[in-house]
């Protein structure tokens, strides 16, 4: 078996798992910044956790502090 | 912080803001010299180049399953002692081993159209890994369903403790039943029996991916942890309107 007739299988192999890696990575990253926008967005309409009203900083910046 | 702490979500959610970046950063590490001992890895006698398929097919069938086997122990959290932390994870580990079995079936197609001279046959092993994804895929929908999380969290867990079935079906499919699909070569009770000029590159591999897992699920929690409190906040916005 030549190994260049199979690099096709190979090369696609990767490409899949790149793909299923990269859009796993940015579909968990991108869901983090729209849960933090929407936090933002209800505190600025005044809702807050009850905790949270009690702390200082605000909700979605304590979420978003440290990481 | 004792691991006791970490059952409130508010704890947990200060120790995932803090691991996710080191545990990130450890996974890039790891990969990019995994990436390197997979690509030096020498040609199997038999299969060519084509076993560095391997390196990412048995790390994606590893990952399937153990995503399974954790939400398992989280249905069992979820039904006995209704923790809020075994749902959550229970909800994030679903998508990311839904993608990884994904990955193993692909990948697996891509090395068996050289080796075996097709994509796909109905083996036990290979069918017994599709049920898996399509387990999966009802979960997902199972919660995109029920608009309640915690009665959401109760019908997913009941699938998920009946889909537990499926494991030592694929674990030992191959043992139980004749398929193409060859017997066990890592996780096997003797040594194993891959050559460790193949067997370490695809040890490392799966160790990267494995910390990659941890790394995702680790976030998707923490995503999950603030939609419910966008829930809790938007429930409290209604009452306040109406």
């Amino acid at each position: 078996m030549e190994a260049t007739s199979h690099m096709a299988f190979i090369v696609a192999a990767y490409a899949a798992a790149g793909a299923v890696v990269g859009g796993l990575t940015a579909w968990v990253m991108l869901d983090y910044r729209v849960q933090l926008g929407r936090l933002a967005d209800l505190e600025k309409r005044g809702f807050a956790r009850r905790s949270a009203s009690a702390a200082s900083a605000p909700p979605a910046e304590r979420a978003r502090e440290k990481s | 912080m004792a691991v006791i702490d970490l059952a409130n979500p508010t704890r947990f959610l200060q120790f995932a803001n803090r691991a996710i970046p080191w545990l990130g950063g450890v996974t890039v590490v790891v990969f990019a010299f995994a990436i390197n001992q997979a690509m030096v890895a020498p040609d199997d006698y038999q299969q060519g180049a084509t076993v560095k398929i391997m390196f990412l097919h048995v790390p994606g069938a590893w990952l399937g399953m153990l995503a399974w086997g954790l939400m398992t122990i989280a249905a069992l959290g979820t039904l006995v002692w209704r923790h809020p932390l075994a749902d959550v994870t229970a909800k994030a580990a679903a998508p990311i081993g839904a993608a990884f079995t994904l990955m193993c079936l692909v990948t697996g197609s891509l090395w068996g159209r050289p080796m075996w001279g097709t994509y796909w046959v109905w083996d036990a092993r290979l069918t017994s890994e599709l049920i898996l994804f399509l387990l999966y895929l009802g979960v997902i929908a199972l919660w995109r369903t029920v608009e309640d999380p915690s009665r959401a969290a109760r019908a997913v867990a009941i699938l998920t403790l009946v889909g537990a079935i499926d494991l030592p079906i694929i674990k030992f499919s191959v043992d139980w039943w004749n398929t193409l699909h060859q017997p066990a070569s890592v996780f096997r009770l003797a040594a194993p029996t891959i050559d460790p000029s193949i067997l370490i590159p695809l040890l490392i591999m799966t160790a990267a991916f494995t910390l990659l897992f941890a790394t995702l699920l680790l976030a998707a929690m923490r995503n999950e942890i603030l939609r419910r409190r966008v829930r809790a906040l938007r429930l409290m916005q209604a009452s306040a309107v109406s």
